[in-house]
């Protein structure tokens, strides 16, 4: 069956994106791994979408990549504030806050 | 007029959404943002209002099923309307007082509270996920509102790099659900017959996203640190109204779409809501900041809340309807008292070692602490006693006794660190430093004054709200 490559596809690429999130230390790439994860999700929807036919899955794409954007914008911001801020954007030298 | 009628269906959240607007445009033209905080409070008032109205109304679905209405889903935007209001109120004078008055943070705080508004209304899970990501992306620039202090935006870092990470679970399990069932409605979901892999990880991924928005230990980490950064009456709406607005939407979630496969995910929260109550209350014991301490305290009363969810009866909905009220009430009232003592300047009042004395120079703001912390203890008369004793009845009905042992242990060490705060106030006075605190403003003190009223109201008179949300039962069920 040809969805299980994609759905495997779609699993790999999630992975990667958590595996990144957890061991990075600058920001902006944990960002990114942020956002291959909620693409790696579009992919699996699209691909079931084609599987059920049925369209509802790719409107929930759309709004996924608004919220991306979205997220996008609020968190690029938060990282320049941070910049400013630190003049670093590496997570292991923010920590006023702990334990 | 069938779409007029479905618009008063979701009137809250249109109130609200429209008051974000009209308090956005106000404060571009207007010098002074007391105009934009009093339509703000207005509006607010009015949406409260108008949801424990629809209490009394009917329930049902509309817009197509994406909506549900009525019942629990009411009760949700009281909730979270009571939080709004509460919080909206106080941030004024502590915003101004502090000197970083930013009159946007009406407008954010409207536009967090419209997410949760569509969130507890949810009867769909693309509408779950659109409420849950306009309450979040609204919550971190809150969190970093005072963007030139150091710790409010590393709070807004962690928030949103945890909070875009845990998007990314729900977002999965919420795309895995859709696969196995051919559908995004909560109902379609529970109609499911071939339960695979695919479904049982869409299950899991969703469990792991909903544990991250409620803070469940060990998806707790970036709460502390957020509650502690972020301004302080700030950390009242995300502690309350965020928190009561996800609990309801994982209500509405488990029993609307996983209602058959109840034994296995019961089993998993009961693990969950021992890790949380346990580890929660062990790190508050060992605290010296205030706001840290009660960001791990609403980590425990977390771990309550999962003990109903691990009952999973209509009873245990109902009780935690119940407490997610009482702990709104009494949040918003602690966190607002120690966002009065932050107006006073010279030393940090966040540390409880700067407390010392401070109760007698200013009796009426030690007294209400006391109320709001002996209600978290869950001592009688208070609304938080009521709750407590609930949702540990509602467990015990369901044979969940170890369960419920180590739940009253943990509140039991949990006056441990409620009341030091108290021993601070009153018993040490000699060791203070020589501070004179600032009076309180009028409608601080008031609105204050109400929530301690409406806690010991709802703990000596819990009847006719319990008996509301018990009517609610077979909606939810």
């Amino acid at each position: 069956m040809e969805l299980y490559w994609f759905l495997g596809l779609s699993a790999v690429l999630f992975t990667i994106g958590v595996i990144g999130v957890l061991t990075r230390k600058n920001a902006i790439v944990i960002f990114m791994s942020a956002e291959l994860m909620l693409n790696s999700v579009n992919l699996s929807l699209v691909s079931f979408s084609a599987q059920l036919g049925d369209v509802h899955g790719q409107i929930l794409v759309f709004f996924a990549l608004c919220v991306a954007a979205a997220e996008a914008a609020v968190g690029l911001a938060i990282i320049i504030a941070i910049y400013r801020n630190n003049l670093t954007v590496d997570v292991s030298k923010i920590h006023l806050l702990r334990w | 007029m069938e779409s007029a009628n479905e618009l008063l269906t979701i009137l809250p959240v249109i109130i609200i959404g429209t008051a974000g607007l009209l308090v956005m445009m106000v404060d571009a033209f207007t010098e002074n943002s007391r105009t934009a905080y009093w339509i703000t409070v207005l509006f607010s008032a009015i949406g409260l209002a108008v949801s424990v109205n629809s209490l009394f109304g009917p329930t049902g679905t509309s817009f197509y099923n994406m909506i549900a209405y009525g019942g629990t889903a009411a009760f949700g935007a009281v909730l979270v309307m009571t939080g709004t209001l509460f919080s909206v109120m106080l941030t004024r004078e502590y915003l101004e007082k502090t000197g970083r008055h930013i009159a946007e943070v009406y407008s954010m705080m409207l536009f967090a509270t419209f997410g949760m508004l569509v969130l507890v209304q949810s009867n769909n899970l693309v509408t779950l996920f659109l409420g849950i990501e306009t309450m979040s992306i609204s919550l971190y620039v809150l969190a970093g509102l005072v963007k030139d202090e150091k710790k409010g935006v590393e709070a807004a870092l962690k928030y949103f790099l945890l909070g875009a990470f845990s998007t990314g679970f729900l977002l999965y399990g919420i795309a895995l659900l859709y696969g196995a069932s051919g559908s995004t409605f909560l109902v379609d979901i529970a109609a499911t017959d071939e339960k695979g892999l695919i479904y049982w990880a869409g299950v899991a991924l969703l469990l792991v996203g909903f544990f991250f928005k409620v803070s469940a230990v060990p998806f707790h980490m970036w709460t502390p640190d957020v509650y502690q950064g972020a301004p302080t009456t700030i950390t009242a709406f995300m502690a309350t109204a965020s928190k009561a607005a996800g609990f309801v939407a994982f209500i509405l979630v488990l029993s609307r779409a996983l209602p058959d496969v109840r034994a296995e995910w019961s089993d998993v929260i009961w693990l969950f809501a021992i890790f949380t109550m346990v580890i929660g209350n062990i790190l508050a014991l060992v605290q010296d900041n205030v706001k840290r301490m009660l960001a791990y305290s609403s980590i425990a009363h977390a771990g309550y809340v999962l003990i109903g969810f691990a009952a999973a009866t209509g009873a245990a909905y109902s009780a935690i309807l119940f407490y997610l009220f009482a702990y709104t009430l009494m949040n918003v009232g602690a966190f607002g008292i120690v966002a009065y003592y932050e107006w006073n300047k010279g030393l940090d009042f966040t540390e409880i070692k700067n407390y010392a004395g401070l109760g007698y120079q200013q009796p009426l703001m030690g007294v209400l602490m006391s109320v709001f912390l002996f209600s978290m203890v869950g001592i009688p008369p208070f609304a938080g006693f009521i709750g407590k004793y609930r949702v540990f009845a509602a467990a015990i009905d369901e044979g969940l006794i170890s369960l419920v042992i180590v739940g009253v242990l943990a509140s039991a060490a949990s006056v441990y660190y409620y009341i030091r705060v108290l021993v601070y106030l009153y018993m040490k006075e000699d060791e203070g430093a020589q501070v004179t605190l600032v009076k309180p403003g009028m409608l601080y003190s008031v609105t204050l004054v109400i929530l301690a009223v409406l806690t010991l109201y709802f703990g000596i008179n819990p009847g006719s709200l319990t008996d509301l949300l018990l009517s609610f039962k077979d909606a939810a069920y």
